[in-house]
């Protein structure tokens, strides 16, 4: 039985090996897949650790304040700051246009005197508080009378841009303008009752917070689009594998080399262990050359490199119980479909769509309630956690364990499926 | 049921599912040891449902049959030991070579090492295929992938061969050198099962004959005695086209 076996995966190679067309879709589609998605992907994740995104600021204020803006926003690390196109000063209309047509993706205006009735604004309240306490001081009473237009600053995004970039920008800006009243107040306070002394107040901010993430070997673990590009896309690939193997199998049956094998003494189990070992090999070289890609091509093309460290038997463990819940599907795919043009479309959007609910594209936790809840069964997102559990959050075997049960389970009953669906159809 | 009998059927039936009649109705056949019998009818008669029965593909509706006095419910690997079966389709891998496919399909049946790569030798060679063992059978004629198509049924010396129209779409050529290996095979002691619509090949090849029509068999004989049977009739076309009658049987 076991030469049987063994000739059954020679077969199965050399069916591989020869279909060229095949070996594209395994091998090379994967390849540009990841690297194309990880390089257009690299300037989200590069916004957190340094490229700046080019923002133009037509300041209208030129004062205290729009200064501090500035150089505020400067400071954020996200932002460069433009205040000329072509070598003229911005206006707000030719900045508006420029973020229309798709040049810039924002452009901030701030206000005439935004700074001057700030001061006013401020002044009046102070002068208001203190004169409840009857600490005001005459000269000042008179600002109380002025009428103050509340200012706004204007943001211009370019309607192409994503609504998680605009929320995170207007949350800083919103952050921003904030911080500098509140620092305003605290300054007209302190001139009022310390008599110039600087340091009455502490403006610095009393409650501020700290991301804590995973550490391994005293290091933080910094997540970049290597980490979690490489894989969710390597899983991408493995589980497309469903496409060529069920495709096998119905050519096997359109052929006629099925009724050989039906009409052969050999059980049906060698025939499933056969595809399952072949196709098991062909997606750990899937795998083995995506983690090559990510260590060692990454780094030339300026991306940061894939680290695996000593998680390397971890997450080949991972990819051998991915591949076979991959295989699983694609031999019951293969059973239960009758043609080619069955099969094929049927398995390429499957995979798709384990892709999408098992949080390849879009992760799991901004999906609706309901989708949450369907991505608990696709064994992408098992696997893909198990990765993440791996890479990401220095997990141990224990905490890989959940998963990797659940991707064999998952290849049980896709083989089961296959088997039942097999036995009923056929023979005696 | 006759003790010499390989295959034994007995009041076979098949009705397939969402067909109002049945494929093969209520026949009873015994085919002798050592023999090799033709299985001749009009598309639809029955023919290819009868040998997907008894090669164990499709499962029949009533009735029962033996193959070396073993049933599939008993003894299904027993019985696909002793057998070989050639598809009417070439059913071979074509990005295999013809070695690849032989060597596969061999050692599906058990053959393994030496003797598998002996046997997928000589029979290549006999075949007049050795030159061209290590070529992509997708590269071959038509005449050569039947040869081929045989090889693969009959590497493992079966008791019982189920050949379905070996001799479909080959050249005169191609067609001699299979009718006698396959003679020479029945005289190494295989009882072969034949189906054709080359009824003078069947006239020629064929020990005895059955003539089947809406799935029963309608006579039955040598080809000699069936010739007998029917007046005027020079051969085994005379023979079919009074029993069966000129109308045209399209069937699925």
């Amino acid at each position: 039985m076991v030469y049987k076996l063994g000739m059954a995966v020679k077969k199965e190679l050399l069916l591989q090996i020869r279909d060229v067309g095949g070996l594209i879709i395994l091998f090379v589609m994967p390849l540009l897949l990841l690297i194309t998605i990880t390089v257009v992907q690299k300037g989200s994740f590069d916004s957190l650790t340094g490229a700046k995104i080019p923002v133009l600021l037509v300041d209208n204020d030129q004062d205290s304040i729009s200064h501090a803006i500035q150089r505020e926003l400067g400071s954020i690390g996200n932002f460069t700051l433009v205040n000329q196109i072509d070598g003229t000063p911005l206006i707000e209309e030719k900045a508006k246009q420029a973020v229309f047509k798709g040049d810039f993706q924002l452009a901030i205006v701030l206000p005439a005197n935004m700074t001057s009735d700030l001061n006013k604004q401020v002044q009046q309240n102070v002068d208001r508080i203190m004169s409840e306490f009857s600490y005001a001081e005459e000269d000042s009473i008179v600002a109380e009378n002025l009428t103050v237009v509340a200012k706004e600053i204007r943001l211009y995004f370019d309607p192409a841009t994503q609504p998680s970039f605009k929320t995170a920008v207007k949350s800083s800006i919103d952050k921003l303008v904030a911080t500098i009243e509140t620092g305003r107040i605290y300054s007209k306070f302190q001139e009022q009752l310390s008599d110039g002394v600087d340091d009455a107040f502490e403006q610095k901010a009393f409650i501020s917070f700290k991301e804590i993430g995973p550490e391994k070997e005293g290091e933080v673990i910094k997540p970049d689009a290597g980490q979690h590009n490489v894989p969710a896309w390597t899983l991408f690939a493995i589980f497309f594998i469903i496409v060529p193997l069920s495709i096998n199998i119905v050519k096997e049956k359109s052929q006629g080399t099925m009724i050989r094998l039906i009409t052969n003494p050999v059980p049906y189990y060698v025939f499933i262990l056969g595809k399952t070992i072949g196709y098991l090999f062909i997606s750990l070289i899937q795998f083995y050359l995506m983690l090559a890609v990510g260590v060692y091509l990454f780094p030339l093309m300026g991306i940061p490199a894939f680290e695996i460290d000593n998680n390397f038997l971890k997450l080949s463990v991972l990819a051998v119980f991915s591949g076979l819940a991959a295989i699983g599907t694609g031999i019951a795919v293969g059973t239960i479909a009758t043609t080619q043009e069955q099969s094929a479309p049927f398995g390429a959007t499957f995979v798709v769509i384990l892709a999408a609910i098992g949080g390849v594209w879009v992760p799991v936790f901004i999906m609706p309630k309901v989708m949450q809840i369907i991505s608990k069964i696709s064994p992408m997102n098992w696997a893909l956690n198990g990765f993440y559990d791996v890479l990401l959050r220095n997990g141990s075997w224990i905490d890989i364990m959940p998963e990797i049960i659940l991707l064999f389970l998952f290849f049980g009953f896709t083989i089961a499926i296959a088997i039942i669906y097999d036995k009923k159809k056929r023979t005696i | 049921m006759d003790l010499q009998a390989i295959i034994h059927v007995e009041n076979l039936s098949k009705q397939y599912k969402n067909s109002d009649f049945l494929a093969v109705d209520n026949l009873s056949l015994d085919i002798q040891k050592g023999e090799i019998f033709g299985l001749l009818g009009p598309n639809g008669a029955g023919k290819t449902t009868l040998i997907s029965m008894l090669c164990g593909l499709i499962k029949p509706t009533s009735g029962h049959f033996s193959i070396d006095q073993k049933t599939y419910k008993e003894n299904g690997l027993a019985i696909r030991e002793s057998i070989g079966v050639v598809p009417q389709e070439y059913a071979l891998y074509p990005t295999l070579t013809a070695h690849e496919n032989l060597s596969y399909f061999g050692a599906m049946h058990g053959l393994e090492g030496k003797r598998l790569k002996e046997l997928v030798n000589v029979s290549l060679e006999k075949m007049g295929l050795m030159r061209f063992a290590n070529k992509q059978v997708g590269t071959f004629s038509g005449g050569m992938k039947r040869r081929v198509n045989l090889l693969a049924g009959v590497l493992h010396r079966p008791k019982v061969l189920f050949l379905d129209e070996p001799t479909v779409g080959v050249d005169v050529q191609s067609k001699n050198s299979i009718i006698d290996f396959l003679k020479a095979l029945n005289g190494q002691g295989t009882t072969i099962v034949y189906t054709s619509h080359h009824l003078i090949e069947a006239q020629e090849l064929c020990d005895r004959i059955a003539i089947i029509e809406g799935g029963k068999i309608i006579a039955q004989g040598t080809p000699a005695a069936l010739i007998k049977s029917v007046v005027d009739a020079r051969n085994l076309e005379d023979v079919f086209i009074a029993m069966t009658g000129r109308g045209l049987r399209d069937g699925i």
